[in-house]
């Protein structure tokens, strides 16, 4: 209760200043000469003496302490923002995958987002193995993109790494660009058939999402 | 706040002296666009276009507040709440064709304010602040439009809202959390569509707000003018009512008869049709652009498609994507300081041969090249032009603007507006 009375005891001769700032400018804005409202305002905030005064303790005290609570209630006006619980409850989605033939690619949806799971053909793993992945702007090999002894399942997200895109060339009949893998139409990346950027503006390869094989054709994402 | 000719509000009957004792507001729009405002009297149709912006935001937001009350912020049911807004309700196709060329035109009006402010250099002293203001306008404008394309969730609705959101994701470090916190998710979906339509609501009231604060810093100093001659004397200036009242009135009905004409005869002219598929976060459209509102700046964020980096090394500094975003961003940034690139004292284009030769053969072209491309697919031909448009376009604000100011001589200025109207000086001088 104390810190409350002091708190406004205080308070009144903060008060005063901007009043007779205003009145300052006022006045100066009528005579058109704002030189003196800015002399006016220093001497009239400061008081009749300037330097560190016991109340600037209880101003700096009551400042913060307003401030703390400011940050504590705009926490939550931020976080309010961010996925909510039954966003981000989605489960892990299961898919039979026995039904692709080497060289097809089916788009399935996870999280909302476009899944691709491709069954490459041996030129394509070959291909894929090829390359020099030391001279790749994401540097992995398609050993790293899948699982052992399932290299043919290609498993990535259908999302440009460069602006969110679905690349094409999962669906048949699509363009597939330059290195045969996935072509975004948006600005115009190009994926080999690892996944991997090789040219283009998009900054790395399709992500590889988490996924398992739970049997030989039944593979769990997410 | 005003030239000292300026006529004063003087309330005749005892209700408005009874109001302008207690709220004087009437004093106040008498000031501000009335015949309290002394303005240059040699004015061209260039200046029309601040009214004129003025107007169609409030188009948009009188179509904009009936629009919401038929409209359905849900991924499920918006595309299908704006065919219904076309179908069925009661000249809602009517409310809606405007809303949407509504932005169009507002763009349109606003581009050519920008022009004018370009070329009679009205960013200049003692006008920088209006200036500062207008680009803040301009920004936010391009946000509400953003946001404001989202709703009817059509393909290039959806795909324009992970593309943009996108941008964001090309910040290092915070931007896939950046972005996942804009969505609300891990791609667009309800919790976006539906802030994206909270905040379109909220965002035109800023808008207006910022106007405000816009035209209140163009009464301290006065209107610009086509010579760029400050005003010197009582001659150089007619009350903005009714000498400007009515020259803006005869330009707003030119530009309904152009409004009118597109919403009723061609209202998809300017979009695109792409728009009329619901939207499917599993295909995107071929061949996806922006408003063509947007597209100079989509083609600047095109023309970066190689990294930056110490050559050989394989060390990279910059990531071409975070570069196409940041210069994107920084084209527009960049008209913050336009005030200060440009130090020349003369504000006039007319009265500067070599900025003029530099405006109209450089930054001018090289504008509609960067709208021409940013429309196009990405192949290599377009990539390049874009690239070259936009070096020119930063090369011409960064380096050609502060030499041409250095080293231009400006042709000699009239002494004052009245004798570059009349060929006559002054009658008196000014005291």
């Amino acid at each position: 209760m104390s810190t409350v009375k002091k708190t406004k005891g205080t308070g009144k001769k903060p008060v005063k200043a901007p009043k007779a700032a205003v009145a300052a400018t006022l006045k100066a804005d009528s005579a058109t000469s704002n030189g003196n409202a800015a002399d006016n305002l220093h001497i009239d905030s400061n008081g009749q003496t300037p330097g560190v005064r016991r109340r600037d303790f209880i101003h700096i005290a009551t400042v913060s302490f307003a401030g703390v609570g400011a940050d504590a209630v705009a926490m939550p006006l931020v976080s309010q923002m961010s996925a909510s619980a039954d966003v981000l409850a989605l489960a892990s989605i299961e898919v039979d995958v026995a039904a692709i033939q080497p060289g097809q690619s089916i788009k399935t949806s996870w999280r909302k987002q476009p899944v691709f799971i491709r069954n490459l053909t041996p030129a394509e793993i070959e291909e894929a193995n090829k390359v020099d992945v030391g001279g790749l702007r994401d540097p992995q090999t398609l050993a790293d993109r899948t699982k052992p002894g399932k290299e043919n399942w290609l498993i990535t997200l259908g999302v440009c790494t460069h602006l969110g895109c679905v690349p094409l060339g999962a669906a048949a009949g699509e363009v597939k660009g330059e290195y045969g893998g996935y072509f975004c139409p948006c600005h115009g990346s190009h994926y080999d058939t690892a996944a991997r950027i090789r040219k283009g503006p998009a900054p790395t390869n399709l992500v590889v999402p988490e996924f398992a094989f739970i049997s030989d054709t039944v593979v769990k994402i997410g | 706040m005003s030239f000292p000719w300026a006529q004063e509000y003087k309330p005749q009957g005892t209700v408005s002296k009874w109001v302008d004792e207690r709220l004087p507001l009437p004093r106040l729009v008498y000031n501000a666009v009335g015949a309290g405002y002394p303005v240059p009297r040699n004015l061209n149709y260039f200046w029309n276009f601040g009214v004129l912006a003025g107007v169609a935001l409030v188009i948009q937001i009188v179509t904009g507040i009936i629009l919401a009350m038929h409209y359905y912020a849900s991924v499920d049911g918006a595309f299908n709440s704006v065919e219904h807004i076309m179908r069925d309700v009661n000249s809602g196709w009517f409310i809606r064709y405007a809303h949407m060329n509504g932005a169009s035109f507002f763009f349109i009006v606003v581009y050519i304010h920008i022009f004018r402010g370009l070329f009679y250099g009205s960013y200049k002293a003692p006008r920088e602040m209006i200036w500062l203001l207008g680009v803040t306008i301009f920004l936010l404008m391009m946000a509400t439009a953003f946001m404001g394309y989202v709703l009817p969730w059509g393909q290039m609705s959806f795909w324009g809202a992970q593309v943009i959101t996108g941008f964001f994701s090309a910040i290092p470090l915070v931007g896939e959390p950046l972005r996942q916190w804009l969505l609300g998710g891990f791609a667009p979906d309800q919790a976006a569509l539906n802030r994206f339509f909270s905040l379109h609501y909220l965002m035109p009231f800023v808008i207006a707000g910022v106007i405000i604060l816009h035209v209140w810093a163009l009464h301290i100093p006065g209107s610009s003018n086509p010579t760029g001659v400050s005003v010197k004397s009582e001659q150089d200036t007619v009350p903005f009512h009714p000498y400007y009242t009515a020259k803006d009135g005869f330009g707003l009905g030119i530009f309904l008869i152009f409004f009118v004409a597109v919403t009723f005869f061609a209202p998809n002219m300017l979009g695109h049709p792409d728009n009329y598929i619901p939207a499917n976060p599993l295909s995107t459209p071929a061949h996806i652009v922006p408003e063509w509102y947007f597209l100079p700046f989509y083609a600047i964020l095109k023309a970066f498609t190689v990294d930056f980096g110490i050559p050989f090394t394989g060390i990279i500094i910059i990531e071409a994507k975070l570069m196409g975003v940041l210069a994107m961003f920084g084209s527009i940034l960049l008209l913050f300081f336009l005030p200060w690139l440009d130090t020349s004292p003369v504000r006039s284009g007319h009265y500067r041969p070599l900025f003029r030769k530099f405006f109209w053969f450089g930054l001018i072209p090289c504008i509609v090249l960067l709208t021409y491309c940013g429309g196009k697919p990405p192949y290599a031909q377009w990539v390049i032009l874009s690239q070259i448009a936009a070096a020119y376009y930063f090369a011409h604000f960064l380096i050609i603007l502060p030499i041409v100011s250095r080293i231009e001589r400006p042709l000699p200025l009239p002494n004052s507006i009245t004798e570059a109207v009349t060929g006559k000086p002054l009658e008196t001088a000014a005291a």
